[in-house]
């Protein structure tokens, strides 16, 4: 018998390739291009799978181990907030806009994806590449199942929780995160890796998770924050799948950069919309704010994509077509979409107000060359209107971008003054857009972008009304039939948050909990 | 600013969720796993059609010939979400991990005779590719599958698959150098007893109905092998003849066996009973896939277990048609 | 030079990590937040796992990083003794 002692220990990088790159093999029973018939469509080419790197090479020995430690803390933290009635630690109820508007907007993209990366996680041909995508698709799960555990108990006392999972298949604010989602899973595995890995994880992710749930400790929410980093210590490992991906496909083969770019360009520009919504939350709706959106942006788009972007020049990448655009609009979407929900507050599903002069002195501090000239005016006006007792609330319906589905609300590069509008016809149809870079999406894609879901027309069509309602009967209310549909508890779950139920609520508890 | 909250009485407005309360009878308190699972997919008012694949919707039910009126009838007995998930496998993981310190602290080994460990890695280490083809056919049936009640745990069962393969890529380590586990791929690729399973393993990545991959995966290949490897060959023959340091190394599938079982018999026991099309068609995959799957490992019966290949098999056949019948599947 | 970073969680356990960042890389600096440390850099961070088990007189595993990380940004090589973010431009 050999009787050596001890062997000697495999190096992590050495022991990674035998728990990967060793198990899988070349199918010659079935073609390769059957087994895997999704890599090869969209035009990239891969010449030598084993190139592609993962840094962290988790296996599952340590994958269970420190997730399990990740868990076990992060529901500690559940069970103790449920328990203490931790919700009645929040700065104010307002706080509760930005967290319904996370868990309707934000919290079903996570589950969205877990079906993205399961799909590129068995359809790419290397081994390596696969498994960064599947460790990433059961993380997705996991950051959808603890924000669904953490908001539950907020749901069990607010409004605007409780339909998330209806709302985001209907309601016209939801189709821009829906829409978003969907574009990427519908997609093929490697624009849905850029789209998702690259430019979202990469470049965005961290304006929404580090300033929002550092936002989130600072006002109270220890829920929240608990399940936002934990969730977040995922989030760097997808941000290295996201690297690594780029990086790979580009020393690939050169026929795959200019594929590459239309996709950054693509991707980044529809990112930078979505979040477009954490700018509101971050400047609006934190009643203690930790940080600007547009401070936020400068360090963590400007500042690190700007990194980034030096860093592939040398592959003759080039920063994205919308780069310029998004950076100058870091003055103005914030406001501009606040504005655009308070208007249109009878129809969202979360509150929101006029803010106070300590509220308006900081955004004019934090914002000196936009906030006075252009927002600052329009937000007294509509305090002022509201104090008179006449809360303006629109009831027309907004023209949607057909690409990013946002009302048009942003404005022209360069002229705050005027909203962006551009139109192209298609077949004989006229489509209508935002801007030049949500124009050009759709010029590139036309005949998918043409079957998009927009929620305004779709109204417009009789589709968005419950299937027992006569929309000719004579006291009829569209509108009113339309939130039905969308599942809102009229009158709680919408409009203005002063006299709001989760106002009330949220001061009598706090009262009995606070006082002897 | 913090303030002194006090333990006080708060009725709540609502128990759960809308679409948990519409699946449950109504709002009422809804546990963890069932917050995580039921209703969650998104399932109307989709966009595009997928460029992959333009003949369905993004999420569809139509990717199966299986037909449920309520998919979110099929759940997890185990009722696993993500958090009860990693931390039960985190539990096994330490002890798995003790019985490999053990085993290598204690030289145990080395202790094996040479005829036993060749015969370990010959029939296990090729094992490992074989848990590697169930992890593509569990990531693709994540990606196909239509209601959160099959996504959620089929990527949970992924990733288990990808431990075990792992496991058994440890295993080979600690026997033995690291060349052996290129020996067992080439016993893979060209070895005569391994080419009726790779075979089979293969068509089954061409499958695209999400039910029958399912199946034919979670239930027919899972349900032949782990008993016929694990308990059978691991357990009684090994151990045996002194190979129990084997077993150590492999306490982890069994018993993940038997859990993982639980699902599999809780989904298809709801979709047989839903109708009798239903119940035609999964006993119709399930006796082509036995078949398939009983000759595959036949060669491997053979090196295992020698003169007693015929019973050993002919038991674990008779063991699954059981299970088959007691799930209401004419096998 | 562009900028290089690891956030992690303001806590116990990473404490020693945001030492170890600070005393193996002169160059880096930390700024605090509610409920995070963010230690910046020109160019390169490395943290070695000696230092953090000097410190903490404990085994430390470079993937134990993982627990408090909240966000990391360059080019990433980790290996049982240390972990590297740096750009290469």
């Amino acid at each position: 018998m050999d009787m050596k002692a001890t062997k000697k220990k495999l190096g992590i990088k050495e022991r990674y390739a035998h728990m990967t790159r060793g198990l899988g093999w070349e199918p010659t029973y079935q073609p390769a291009d059957a087994v895997f018939p999704y890599d090869k469509y969209e035009g990239i080419k891969i010449h030598d799978w084993d190139k592609w790197v993962d840094p962290f090479r988790l296996t599952m020995d340590a994958y269970w181990k420190y997730q399990g430690e990740k868990d076990r803390k992060l529901y500690a933290v559940i069970d103790a907030f449920a328990q203490n009635n931790g919700h009645l630690n929040i700065t104010d109820a307002r706080y509760l806009s930005a967290i319904k508007l996370f868990w309707q907007g934000v919290s079903p993209l996570e589950n969205y994806v877990v079906q993205g990366f399961a799909r590129a996680g068995r359809h790419f041909r290397g081994e390596a590449s696969r498994v960064a995508c599947q460790m990433q698709a059961v993380d997705e799960l996991r950051h959808y199942q603890t924000q669904a555990h953490s908001i539950s108990n907020y749901n069990k006392y607010y409004n605007g929780f409780h339909s998330q999972r209806h709302m985001w298949d209907r309601v016209w604010y939801l189709s821009v995160p829906k829409s978003f989602g969907e574009d990427a899973l519908t997609a093929g595995p490697f624009e849905f890796l850029i789209a998702i890995s690259f430019s979202f994880e990469y470049v965005l992710t961290n304006l929404l998770f580090v300033p929002f749930m550092s936002g989130a400790a600072y006002n109270g929410d220890m829920s929240t924050v608990t399940f936002g980093f934990s969730a977040q210590s995922d989030e760097s490992r997808h941000m290295t799948l996201g690297i690594e991906a780029i990086k790979f496909l580009l020393e690939q083969d050169p026929a795959n950069v200019p594929i590459v770019q239309g996709w950054i360009d693509k991707w980044f520009w529809r990112g930078s919309k979505v979040l477009a919504l954490v700018g509101m939350m971050m400047d609006y709706m934190l009643p203690k704010r930790v940080m600007s959106w547009k401070e936020a942006w400068e360090i963590y788009a400007e500042e690190n994509g700007g990194a980034l972007f030096r860093d592939l020049a040398r592959y003759g990448i080039r920063p994205p077509k919308g780069w310029a655009d998004a950076c100058e609009a870091k003055d103005h979407i914030s406001h501009q979409v606040w504005l655009l929900f308070y208007e249109y507050g009878g129809a969202a599903a979360f509150h929101t107000w006029s803010l106070t002069n300590e509220e308006l002195d900081w955004l004019s501090a934090k914002y000196p060359d936009s906030f006075d000239k252009y927002y600052r005016p329009r937000l007294e006006f509509l305090r002022d209107k509201h104090a008179r007792g006449e809360r303006v609330y629109q009831s027309t319906l907004p023209t949607l971008c057909t690409t990013c589905q946002i009302p048009l609300c942003f404005t022209e590069p360069g002229d705050p003054t005027k909203i962006s509008h551009r139109e192209t016809v298609y077949e004989d149809e006229k489509y209508v857009f935002c801007s030049v870079h949500c124009q050009e999406i759709f010029c590139n894609e036309p005949e998918k972008f043409v079957q998009s879901w927009l929620p305004v027309n779709q109204i417009y069509q009789g589709n968005c009304f419950n299937p027992d309602v006569d929309p000719t009967a004579p006291d009829f209310d569209p509108l009113k039939a339309v939130l039905e549909y969308f599942k809102y508890n009229l009158g709680r779950d919408n409009g203005e948050f002063e006299g709001s139920e989760d106002q009330r609520n949220f001061a009598m508890w706090r009262g009995q909990a606070s006082k002897n | 600013m913090s303030v002194e909250i006090k333990a006080v009485e708060i009725k709540p407005l609502r128990n759960t969720f809308t679409n948990v309360a519409e699946l449950i009878g109504g709002d009422k308190p809804a546990s963890r796993y069932q917050e995580a699972t039921l209703g969650v997919q998104a399932t109307t008012n989709m966009h595009y059609r997928p460029t992959w694949e333009p003949e369905f919707e993004l999420f569809d039910p139509r990717r199966s010939a299986i037909q449920m009126h309520e998919w979110y009838g099929l759940k997890d007995p185990r009722q696993l979400y993500y958090a009860s998930w990693t931390i039960q496998r985190a539990k096994e993981q330490e002890t798995q991990e003790a019985n490999f310190d053990f085993v290598e602290s204690r030289c145990l080994h080395l202790s094996l005779s040479d005829d036993v460990k060749k015969l370990a890695l010959d029939v296990l280490l090729p094992l490992r590719h074989a848990a590697w083809g169930a992890n593509m056919n569990n990531n693709e049936l994540c990606s196909r599958a239509f209601s959160e009640v099959l996504i959620s745990p089929a990527i949970m069962q992924a990733m288990d698959n990808l431990g075990i393969a792992q496991y058994l890529t440890r295993l080979g380590l600690l026997l033995d150098e690291p060349e052996v586990l290129d020996a067992a791929k080439a016993e893979w690729m060209t070895g005569e007893a391994w080419q009726p399973l790779r075979h089979m393993i293969e068509d089954s990545f061409v499958i695209r109905d999400f039910m029958e991959i399912f199946l034919v995966q979670n239930f027919v290949f899972d349900g032949l092998l782990y008993p016929l490897i694990y308990d059978r060959f691991v357990d009684d023959t090994l151990t045996s003849r002194g190979g129990s340091a084997v077993a150590m190394l492999t306490s982890f599938m069994p018993m993940w066996f038997g859990q993982s079982s639980k699902w599999v018999d809780g989904v298809l026991k709801v979709a047989v009973a839903e109708s009798e099309q239903n119940k035609a068609l999964i006993s119709q995959w399930t006796n082509t896939w036995r078949d398939r799957a009983v000759a595959a490992l036949t060669p491997i019966a053979a090196m295992a277990f020698g003169k007693t290949q015929e019973t050993m098999l002919n038991e674990v056949v008779e063991q699954f048609n059981a299970r088959a019948k007691k799930l209401g599947i004419a096998a | 030079m562009s900028k290089v970073f690891i956030i992690v969680q303001a806590n116990e356990e990473a404490r020693p990590i945001v030492e170890a960042l600070l005393q193996d890389n002169p160059h880096a600096v930390a700024q605090e937040s509610p409920a995070m440390v963010r230690i910046e850099a020109e160019g390169k961070l490395t943290l070695n796992r000696a230092t953090v088990e000097e410190l903490t007189g404990q085994p430390f595993n470079i993937q134990q990083l993982h627990v408090n990380l909240i966000s990391i940004s360059g080019h990433i090589d980790e290996d049982d003794d240390y972990l590297t973010v740096a750009w290469a431009n």
